[in-house]
């Protein structure tokens, strides 16, 4: 059982290495003090670069709009549509459905494709709105399937009660739905968002003249040799992600030990 | 709740205008030549060599790949379940956090490694190993793949596994049942649904995929992502493209249907 | 559940942060002074955007491109995406063609005066009249090779397909210059429209594939000064700042001939902001900013009173500047039909 337990142990850490190895490379790239795959010496030159580089902050920024913007809005629609299809039943639930798994199923490729031929048939001028109209298509399929488990496990009869109480639909609602449903509700604004944030491909294919996201951004840049500076951003993103989960994960702890 | 009904309206609309009518959109582009007029030329395109070809390698490859993250994450969707780590959130964070990490920029790391000159060679020469450079071969890009989206495997496989029964897997073993007929007999078949929303999510993007083979096939390697895109983005041949799109379409749906004849269940959405 | 409402509300007032914020972006795009550009990756000192929009009080949207083809895809599907863009000779014959493209008023780009009128004939060759073109840089294709790695002369694109640089060699990944490669080395014109022509350049470069190490466009440059292979198909702009990173480099337009290129700053059709337009086209052909342009990018400047502060020793080599020898061997791209341009594409896609 010892043995099981080593050797599980040992092949965790190998799946870690793999995924964060990358990782590492690209943190411990972004203190070289030269461009190109050798180290050199520290320095942290790139991220003095990063605050003057216009480009890269612009680039995150319309990054982290999207990416929250997007993900409100499908999380809305997603929690919406959800309460809706709770109450529809046998074949209209499922074409519903169905349609719903289409952009997953889909491909991003073609997802992102036949929405530019979309946007470009009816006359609609690629930019912001284009761009965001794209990831919340995406997001909301993810949304609704964070939520839905949720919604299904809820006991209806004290939402019933509290209307045969006198509540307010809207009232009974917010005061006995809503928080159950929150944990996949924001499982699922979490889930949009990160999608959104990572994604390239539907962005590629519907961003406007001069918007670029850290993705298409870096895309351009590969192809002249990418400065150290994203990766020194990228530093950056990825050390908050890491302050914020050990953040939130803390107080758990402390509360087990009472 | 019938009164709710409405409620989903809202979303059925917004389906229809971004998801629907771009499909069709695709279909009527599809079917169309340059000059506008009917044609099926575009969806036989798929059997000139070069577009076949690109195909048959798209299979192949998504298909390793996929076998590949079914195997490296059974594994761990098993030993995190046996930890009881739980479903706790704090899990799930450390697979997808690094998507947090730009997806072009892991993946562009891993040409920091494998390429000449990369970390890898120069590890392997200070060992006394020669190594050869593996950026341009199929091998990078499955390894490419497998790293992308190993954790869209992982995810499905935990949630299931945790949320399955633990009393069913102790009775089949106080029934006399060893470690290996309980787990061919008792957990897979339970896990079918996991794996099978596993696989959709990591063949679909694999199979479509045009930025993996573009960075880590040093662009020698074409496969059916990369002729679509350059129809759209090179050769200003959206009807071409349409064609392809639609072949490429026809057989995901092919491959999610043969697949989810094993999600008895038919949900299918552990995620 | 209060942990998680409190990360909701964390990033929902994150959220509406953001959102505030969203005005000033808007007014960023849809205020009238701005000019919206598209250029080639890395293709301008970007001191030089920044002086244009401090001199003029033009906001610059700044985008980029990596092949013309590319580029024109974007146009062609909104020709109002962008004011001003940079294609080559041929995707400008393209575009004119297609009625992409506005045509330039001379008289607010009183700067034109300072182009070679030796280089304005030459566009003449595409843009018949002179009407649309204000030419940015031109230079040659040629094989930038390492002499370390590389103990001969080179003079023939024959090199390329030599097994002794298997796995050495970085061929470019754009059609028409790979092709022009492959048809030169056959000894036919890089603008053939003969079928059998083709067919023989395709399977020569078909069989060229097992030897390439890597198809690039932009990344040739960065792989050969990190001396990742020993011979690259490159343009001759970037001769320059290759050498100065690794002077084993050296370039070579072949005996054989190659291409000439221009790219020239054009107006779509559809810019809603033509004066802008043409101011950014004025600035870009004054000498002190086509200078500090040629010290950046290092590719040609057609500038002449640029060219007469650039070094002697730049001006009087042909890998920077071509000479009248160079030139005379080469061939400017035209464009050559859809139909054509069709079959060269399906002919590429047979060599990978």
């Amino acid at each position: 059982m010892k043995l099981k337990r080593f050797f599980s142990q040992i092949y965790l850490t190998l799946i870690f290495i793999f995924l964060y190895a990358p990782i590492a490379v690209l943190i411990v790239f972004s203190f070289n003090s030269e461009k190109g795959s050798r180290f050199n010496h520290f320095s942290l030159r790139w991220y003095q670069e990063l605050f003057q580089s216009e480009m890269i902050l612009d680039a995150l920024w319309n990054t982290l709009f999207i990416a929250v913007t997007s993900a409100f809005f499908a999380t809305i629609i997603g929690l919406i549509s959800c309460l809706g299809i709770s109450a529809l039943k046998g074949k209209p639930k499922a074409v519903y459905m169905s349609l719903n798994n289409i952009p997953m199923l889909n491909s991003e490729l073609v997802t992102g494709l036949s929405l530019m031929l979309v946007f470009a048939a009816f006359g609609l001028t690629a930019g912001y709105p284009t761009i965001l109209i794209a990831h919340i298509t995406f997001n909301i399929p993810y949304v609704i399937l964070s939520i839905m488990p949720r919604l299904l496990q809820t006991n209806k009869s004290t939402y019933e009660a509290a209307i045969d109480l006198g509540a307010s639909p809207m009232y009974a609602f917010y005061k006995i739905l809503l928080p159950e449903l929150m944990p996949g509700i924001f499982s699922g604004f979490l889930l949009a968002f990160t999608m959104s944030l990572d994604d390239f491909i539907i962005t590629y294919f519907t961003r406007g003249a001069g918007i670029n996201t850290l993705s298409t951004l870096i895309y351009s840049e590969v192809r002249k040799g990418i400065k150290p500076t994203i990766n020194a951003l990228s530093t950056i993103m990825f050390v908050s992600v890491l302050l914020l989960l050990f953040f939130v994960n803390r107080p758990k702890k402390d509360s087990t030990k009472q | 709740m019938n009164k709710k009904k409405w409620l989903s309206t809202p979303y059925l609309v917004w389906m229809i205008a971004f998801t629907i009518i771009p499909l069709l959109l695709i279909g009527y582009y599809g079917f169309t030549g340059r000059d506008g007029s009917f044609t099926i030329e575009n969806i036989t395109a798929i059997f000139s060599p070069a577009h076949s070809k690109a195909l048959l390698k798209s299979l192949y490859l998504s298909l390793l790949c996929t076998i590949v993250c079914l195997i490296l994450a059974y594994p761990v969707a098993l030993i995190l379940k046996n930890k009881n780590v739980g479903q706790g959130g704090f899990v799930i964070m450390i697979f997808i956090l690094p998507m947090w990490m730009n997806f072009l920029l892991r993946t562009y790391a891993w040409l920091n490694l494998l390429d000449d000159g990369g970390i890898i060679e120069r590890f392997c020469e200070s060992i006394g190993i020669s190594y050869t450079s593996i950026i341009g071969t199929d091998i990078a890009i499955i390894l490419g793949m497998v790293y992308n989206f190993l954790p869209f495997m992982i995810l499905p496989l935990f949630n299931v596994l945790t949320k399955m029964d633990q009393h069913v897997i102790n009775a089949a073993s106080d029934l006399g049942a060893n470690a290996f007929q309980t787990f061919t007999k008792v957990v897979l078949p339970l896990s079918l649904p996991g794996i099978v929303s596993g696989v959709t999510m990591v063949f679909v993007p694999s199979l479509t995929t045009f930025v993996i083979s573009d960075l880590l096939g040093a662009r020698k390697v074409m496969l059916i992502g990369n002729i679509i895109e350059q129809e759209f983005s090179i050769a200003d041949n959206r009807h071409l493209g349409s064609g392809l799109s639609l072949v490429l379409m026809i057989f995901i749906l092919a491959s999610m249907a043969l697949i989810h004849r094993y999600d008895k269940n038919g949900e299918g959405s552990s995620l | 559940m209060k942990k998680q409402s409190f990360i909701v509300g964390i990033v929902l007032s994150l959220s509406l942060m953001l959102t505030g914020c969203i005005d000033k972006s808007n007014s960023e795009g849809t205020s009238n002074n701005v000019v919206k550009v598209y250029n080639w990756g890395d293709y301008i000192d970007e001191d030089v955007i920044a002086q244009f929009e401090e001199e003029t009080g033009i906001t610059v949207i700044y985008d980029t491109f990596s092949t013309n083809e590319e580029l024109y895809a974007k146009i062609s599907s909104d020709p109002s995406l962008y004011d001003v863009i940079c294609p080559s000779d041929y995707m400008i014959e393209k575009m004119i063609q297609n009625n992409l493209l506005a045509k330039i008023n001379w008289d607010n780009v009183p700067n034109v005066k300072n182009i070679d009128p030796l280089m304005m004939k030459r566009v003449s060759d595409f843009d018949s009249n002179n009407q649309y073109t204000l030419p940015y840089t031109f230079g040659t294709v040629g094989i930038l090779y390492n002499t370390t790695m590389v103990d001969e002369d080179i003079t023939s694109w024959d090199v390329l397909w030599d097994e002794t640089y298997k796995n050495n060699i970085i061929m470019q990944d754009s059609v028409r210059d790979a092709f022009a490669v492959a048809l030169k080395k056959l000894g036919y014109s890089l603008n053939s429209t003969n079928e059998h022509e083709l067919e023989e350049a395709k399977d020569l470069l078909r069989s060229q594939y097992p030897l390439v190490k890597a198809y690039a466009i932009d990344e040739v440059r960065d792989k050969m000064i990190n001396g990742a292979a020993a011979l690259g198909v490159i343009y001759s702009g970037e001769y320059l700042y290759c050498t100065e990173e690794n002077p084993d480099l050296a370039y070579v337009v072949p005996e054989e001939g190659s291409n000439l290129w221009i790219d020239g700053w054009v107006i779509t059709s559809g810019s809603k902001n033509k004066e802008n337009a043409e101011k950014w086209l004025n600035f870009l052909a004054r000498p002190d900013i086509a200078l500090k342009n040629f010290e950046y990018i290092t590719y040609a400047t057609p500038n002449k009173a640029a060219q007469e502060m650039v070094d002697e020793e730049y001006l009087e080599n042909p890998a920077v500047f071509p000479d009248e020898e160079t030139i005379n061997r080469c061939e400017v791209f035209h464009y050559l039909g859809q139909e054509m341009e069709d079959l060269y594409y399906e002919m590429w896609k047979l060599v990978k």
